[in-house]
């Protein structure tokens, strides 16, 4: 029909598809705001008051002189549903670019978790050898506990925790998701 | 930051309340609209203290938020109102939310609880900055006053860049009574600046869809307004150029004159038919600063379905968030248009002349059905006949018009003819009764010498109807338009058509007498019932120089059509005089 490349709109993160698909699919969004007082609670709200999904969400300062912070954000919905996340995050006013990881380009995708995981015996064997695959350090220890301390993708840590729910784990943090482009360049 | 180091060091100490009243001159300021209170005392100590800048005092926040709407869409001028903290902030929301929806720029400045007893759930302390998060583009909470001036500054810059829309600033008591640095104008930081020239290759593409269309049709809307007089200039250059026939919505009429050639009437849900069916007919469909709201679309799987559809915007998640585009511009419309039509006159372009001639037959054959034909009375006042009086009587004014929301909207935009634009302020996405009144007294401000009428029903306009004591207080000449039909109109045709004839809580069984009221407020009030009279009535209240309520008593029972029913497609619209029953099936039953 119509002769046009994708991505031929400019100063926007917007791409064209010559149809909606029904698929839902997972991105990694990174956002880099002005670090004030509610940007946050922007990005939260937008999110609850338009009904889209959040899976994950991280956010820290990255540049104190700049004031500027970078929220890495999992998401997951259809294509349009997925341009318009994009679209409504880049029209609020301290949100200065936002790149959609799993778009742009191969990313490295890391999470940390710290596991409190309780036993005695050949439980607690078992836990620290499991550790010792997953490469988690232990980084607090009782007679009767290890606090673990395990960095990777959110998979990993899936498959970690599975472990040692029946070893004896009984708390656990997660950080969410942290993500950068793979390759020299800086792409945001 | 430096920028604000800078104006430190440089700029004229004030305090934030003399900050705030300077602030708002060097951004040009004229009027304000407002309603004192503790919280802001110090700002209207200083708004005393100088004559440059009128504050018009409202009666309700509500009213000062609509009546700044109404002074922006009349002038293309940022709106600026004053609230108190707490009760005057949340009294506020309503009208921040009709702006965003509506994208109308104004600037509200709300006082707030000093800021050592922000927290403490003080006397008339609200958190104004998280009430009113999801219904501005963006606010502010002050807490140095050397910090007030340059965000004043940058809360102007983003009501009216890009996508306008309101932003409100709060500035605690103690804020306003410290001294700070003030820096002027330039002091803002600039980041915020959505770009506004369309991508070339994309205009391109539009101008060469354009030159093989053979059933093509301009959408436009509220963007072609909002982009300022020039937007519409090139609009009707656009227009002339090609030929092409030019539908808008509610938010858009007068970006192109109603007497113009190619003029269909507004579309949507009550829409005319000719409109509807050349967006459901159309090949090519080109959509100027609209969003394909619901009210437009009707069932979106049937909307326009045989079409190439080319949406201009500026605001990137306006496309593609509905309807699917495949020639999507992001821009402001002016500049947009500015080189479509360089594209098109630099290539030599040529439209289909035949298939034109062709579709232009076709439109014509929908126009002779005359939609809007109602069946006149010479007992009881037609509401359309009433407006049809109206604007025969008053086309060729210095006219601007506003309206509540139901019925008397919609027959307002029908029947009514707008040929410029900023005459016609409406609240058209979130709907809210109770908005034309107070526009039309911000419009007034605006335009101390024109005609300004409020096209009302009389369930809507009871709404802020304490309004009045600012119309007589400033003497402005409203005209207060009043179809009344003792009945939430639309709300009863809704009932007719959907919920079996069942007319719960949709009228009212004890309306003031219109005409005391007017005179009880001090102003003039106009009662007709009988259509003879009705020519005289209409000319009695223009001749009045002051606030008129006219009390015209319609018809009850006429319902608004032409109709496009919930859930229904453009092509499946529904006449006056037909039967309606199970006009609305189960599907569209729960669509509003």
């Amino acid at each position: 029909m119509l002769n046009i490349k994708e991505g031929s709109t400019s100063h926007s993160a917007y791409n064209l598809r010559s149809t909606f698909s029904d698929v839902e699919e997972r991105h990694t969004l990174a956002v880099i705001v002005e670090n004030e007082p509610g940007v946050l609670a922007r990005v939260i709200g937008l999110f609850s008051g338009r009904g889209y999904n959040i899976e994950s969400l991280t956010v820290a300062e990255i540049d104190h002189t700049g004031h500027m912070s970078r929220i890495t954000l999992v998401t997951s919905g259809t294509p349009q549903v997925i341009e318009q996340i994009k679209a409504q995050l880049g029209r609020i006013v301290p949100v200065h670019e936002v790149h959609d990881l799993t778009v742009e380009g191969p990313t490295v995708e890391r999470e940390l978790a710290l596991f409190k995981v309780r036993g005695e015996g050949e439980h607690r064997v078992e836990a620290l050898r499991l550790a010792d695959i997953f490469r988690a350090n232990v980084v607090d220890s009782t007679l009767e506990s290890f606090v673990f301390e395990i960095t990777g993708t959110p998979d990993k840590i899936d498959a970690f925790a599975d472990l040692m729910r029946p070893l004896g784990l009984t708390e656990l943090a997660r950080t969410g998701v942290a993500a950068l482009s793979r390759g020299p360049e800086a792409r945001v | 930051m430096t920028g604000q180091t800078q104006s430190a060091q440089t700029g004229r100490q004030m305090t934030g309340a003399k900050m705030v009243v300077q602030a708002l001159k060097d951004q040009g300021v004229d009027t304000v609209f407002g309603y004192p209170g503790g919280a802001v005392l110090p700002i209207y100590d200083e708004l005393f203290q100088q004559n440059d800048i009128r504050h018009v005092l409202v009666r309700h926040e509500q009213g000062a938020i609509h009546a700044a709407e109404g002074y922006a869409r009349s002038t293309g001028k940022p709106g600026v109102a004053i609230v108190t903290s707490g009760p005057g902030a949340t009294n506020a929301v309503t009208g921040l939310t009709d702006a965003l929806l509506d994208s109308i720029p104004i600037v509200v400045l709300s006082g707030q609880v000093p800021t050592f007893m922000i927290g403490s759930d003080a006397f008339q302390e609200a958190d104004t900055v998280g009430i009113t998060r999801p219904c501005t583009k963006h606010n502010w909470l002050v807490k140095e006053t050397d910090r007030l001036g340059q965000t004043l500054h940058e809360a102007f810059h983003v009501a009216t860049a890009g996508r306008p829309g309101p932003v409100l600033v709060d500035i605690p008591k103690d804020v306003q009574f410290a001294t700070g640095s003030y820096g002027g104008k330039e002091t803002r930081s600039t980041r915020y600046a959505p770009p506004v020239k369309g991508d070339r290759a994309a205009i391109e593409a539009l101008a060469r869809a354009m030159e093989t269309a053979k059933r093509p049709v301009f959408y436009t809307g509220g963007g072609v307004i909002n982009s300022g007089p020039e937007a519409s200039k090139l609009l009707r250059e656009l227009v002339a150029a090609t030929g092409f026939p030019i539908t808008s919505t509610l938010m858009g009429l007068g970006a192109y004159p109603a007497s113009g050639e190619q003029w269909l009437g507004m579309l949507g849900m009550h829409g005319l038919y000719e409109a509807n069916m050349a967006m459901h007919g159309c090949d090519l469909l080109i959509c100027i600063g609209a969003r394909f709201d619901d009210r437009i679309t009707g069932r979106i799987d049937a909307f326009s379905p045989n079409s190439i559809r080319a949406h201009i915007d500026i605001d990137p998640s306006s496309l593609n968030k509905v309807i699917r585009t495949d020639i999507p511009i992001i821009g402001d419309v002016a500049h947009v248009l500015k080189d479509l039509l360089e594209a098109w006159s630099a290539g030599g372009r040529k439209t289909d002349r035949e298939a034109l001639a062709q579709w232009q037959a076709q439109i014509g054959e929908w126009r002779s059905k005359d939609c809007l034909s109602f069946r006149n009375s010479d007992k009881v006042i037609k509401p359309q006949y009433a407006l049809q009086r109206l604007e025969a009587l008053t086309k060729d004014r210095d006219r601007y018009i506003t309206t509540e929301v139901g019925q008397h909207q919609m027959w307002a935009a029908q029947y009514l003819g707008f040929e410029d634009p900023n005459r016609w302020m409406t609240s058209g996405g979130l709907g809210t009764m109770g908005y034309g009144f107070p526009a039309s007294v911000g419009v007034q401000m605006a335009h101390p010498d024109s005609l300004v009428i409020n096209v009302a029903g009389e369930a809507s306009w009871l709404m802020n109807m304490q309004e009045m004591g600012t119309a007589v207080q400033y003497r402005l000449p409203v005209k207060q338009f009043i179809l009344n039909n003792e009945r939430l109109g639309m709300v009863r045709q809704w009932q007719e058509l959907l919920h079996g004839e069942r007319y719960s809580q949709s009228w009212s069984e004890a309306l003031p007498d219109f005409v005391k009221l007017a005179e009880a407020f001090g102003a003039k009030g106009i009662l007709c019932k009988d259509p003879a009279d009705l020519d005289d009535a209409i000319m009695e209240m223009l001749d009045y120089d002051g606030p008129v309520i006219f009390d015209c008593l319609v018809e009850k029972h006429e319902n608004c059509f032409p109709m496009i029913p919930s859930g229904k497609a453009h092509n499946e619209m529904l006449m006056g005089e037909v039967s309606t029953a199970h006009a609305i099936e189960a599907g569209g039953a729960v669509l509003v």
